[in-house]
């Protein structure tokens, strides 16, 4: 068993491409009126707090940041050996008629977007929602989504799984590996 | 993991810490959806349960009725009084008829002590116990401790007085269980009629004033005299117990220091508890309510999440 790591993204790369995430939400969001952000428990979070900090400090104007979590609505209950532990949800503003802008790090088969999705109407009904990911692995939905906002798209195998090491996580620093399982 | 150790919940005396703390964390997670505009999650979509009550209950049925329908689980309800059980049929075949229906859980509430344990050896349905005769009700202690750690921030260190009728409550007997196994300490009150002998076997504390276990403990948990189960006389009256052992507004403010009241229900009020106690600011009461559906919740969904 060899362990391949490939590095897809270091730290200066990652706040480049989170700059231009920022960028492309304030070209359709503009002031933010009727947006609230939600991170996807339990590793979106992060992101959605950096983008949500960045967020702020260009435009200058309070955006709600919630946190979703959805355990509850996942399909694999009973179908893996043990159940997936829940994490907080918080969403301390209404949704009813605002942009919703779902943020996670690794968009894969889907399953957890379609999970969110039918989680997120729990609070009430959008007038919109999009999806942002850090990291988009190609060619292996098994469910029809798609990211409104991409950091970096990428081809990789079902024997490969992406790892993100934030700082806010507690690593040293900001990478996000490729890595070989076989 | 976030796994049971076990398949049935028959008893607290069966599970453990681990297995507590994971419940009180995923019904933390409840709570929060249990107060959301739409309070249901498709957990439990493809899942049948039959509430089996051979005994009457109130707050049980409907706290795990609710408890189930917020998961979506497909519900059925039973109980004895209008059942085939009066026509002579074994518990067994009533429930092997049951689950002939094609029902994956069951919670039941029986009269006889290990009446569940017994059905845990022939049946495969994940089984609840909702109370079996005076032995456990491992549900309630759940949502007990659930209440204490919620209001206290935790349930390890604190002193938890259990006040009443022990001998005839198996809700004493499951909260000392889930208490001792969360590191509390553990103090039991009452008429020494109702006190179970040996019972400082299970490592609590022995009271027969209920002043000095007022005094002494940050949690009071007042049970109900259960008349039903007394098939002698214990006390001479209702109103001489109340004079003993009731507790007033009157005794509690003069501990001087604010203690937490909790009450399984249903309370006789005037009984064991006054009503200014009962309303007061002190009575977690309603509280421990709300948390059952809560804790209920989080034990179905475990126990159904390892059964896959």
């Amino acid at each position: 068993m060899t362990k391949r790591k490939k590095l897809i993204f270091d730290s200066d790369l990652l706040d480049l491409t989170i700059s231009r995430l920022c960028q492309q939400l304030i070209e359709n969001h503009a002031d933010f009126s009727d947006t609230v952000i939600l991170g996807l428990q339990p590793r979106g979070i992060y992101l959605a707090e950096q983008i949500h900090r960045k967020l702020e400090k260009d435009t200058r104007k309070t955006i709600p940041l919630g946190y979703l979590d959805v355990t509850f609505h996942r399909d694999d209950f009973r179908r893996r050996e043990t159940p997936v532990k829940a994490s907080q949800t918080r969403i301390p503003f209404v949704i009813e008629g605002k942009k919703v802008v779902l943020v996670d790090d690794v968009l894969y088969t889907g399953r957890t977007v379609r999970a969110a999705l039918d989680a997120m109407i729990a609070f009430g009904r959008p007038a919109k929602v999009e999806l942002l990911v850090l990291i988009d692995r190609k060619y292996s939905r098994d469910l029809p989504v798609a990211a409104d906002y991409i950091g970096k798209a990428v081809n990789t195998l079902p024997s490969e799984r992406v790892l993100v090491e934030l700082e806010a996580q507690g690593h040293e620093h900001n990478r996000i590996w490729l890595i070989n399982k076989d | 993991m976030s796994k049971l150790s076990q398949k049935h919940l028959l008893g607290i005396k069966d599970i453990t810490e681990k297995d507590i703390n994971l419940i009180f964390e995923t019904a933390e997670n409840f709570k929060e959806v249990i107060n959301r505009p739409i309070k249901k999650v498709p957990s439990l979509r493809d899942i049948t349960i039959a509430n089996i009550f051979f005994e009457n209950s109130t707050r049980t049925r409907l706290s795990f009725e609710l408890a189930e329908k917020r998961l979506s689980a497909d519900v059925v309800n039973f109980s004895a009084s209008t059942s085939s059980v009066k026509k002579g049929e074994t518990l067994l075949d009533t429930v092997n008829n049951i689950l002939a229906m094609k029902v994956d859980m069951v919670v039941m509430r029986h009269s006889s002590p290990g009446a569940p344990h017994f059905l845990s050896r022939h049946i495969s349905a994940n089984i609840i116990n909702a109370g079996d005769g005076t032995h456990e009700h491992p549900t309630q202690a759940l949502l007990d401790a659930f209440s204490i750690r919620e209001k206290l921030g935790g349930v390890g260190g604190k002193k938890v007085a259990i006040i009443g009728d022990i001998l005839h409550s198996r809700v004493a007997l499951s909260n000392i269980f889930a208490l001792k196994k969360l590191g509390a300490e553990v103090m039991v009150c009452g008429p020494p009629t109702l006190l179970p002998k040996y019972i400082n076997e299970l490592g609590v504390k022995v009271e027969l004033d209920v002043k000095k276990a007022l005094q002494w403990c940050d949690v009071a948990n007042v049970l109900r005299i259960q008349l039903e189960r007394q098939q002698i006389r214990y006390f001479p009256s209702l109103r001489e117990y109340s004079l003993y052992y009731g507790i007033n507004k009157r005794l509690l403010d003069s501990l001087h220091r604010q203690i937490v009241i909790m009450h399984p229900g249903p309370i006789n009020r005037g009984v064991e508890l006054s009503s200014d106690v009962a309303d007061s600011d002190h009575s977690i009461i309603l509280d421990q309510v709300e948390n059952g559906v809560a804790v209920r919740m989080a034990v179905l969904y475990l126990l159904a999440g390892a059964a896959g």
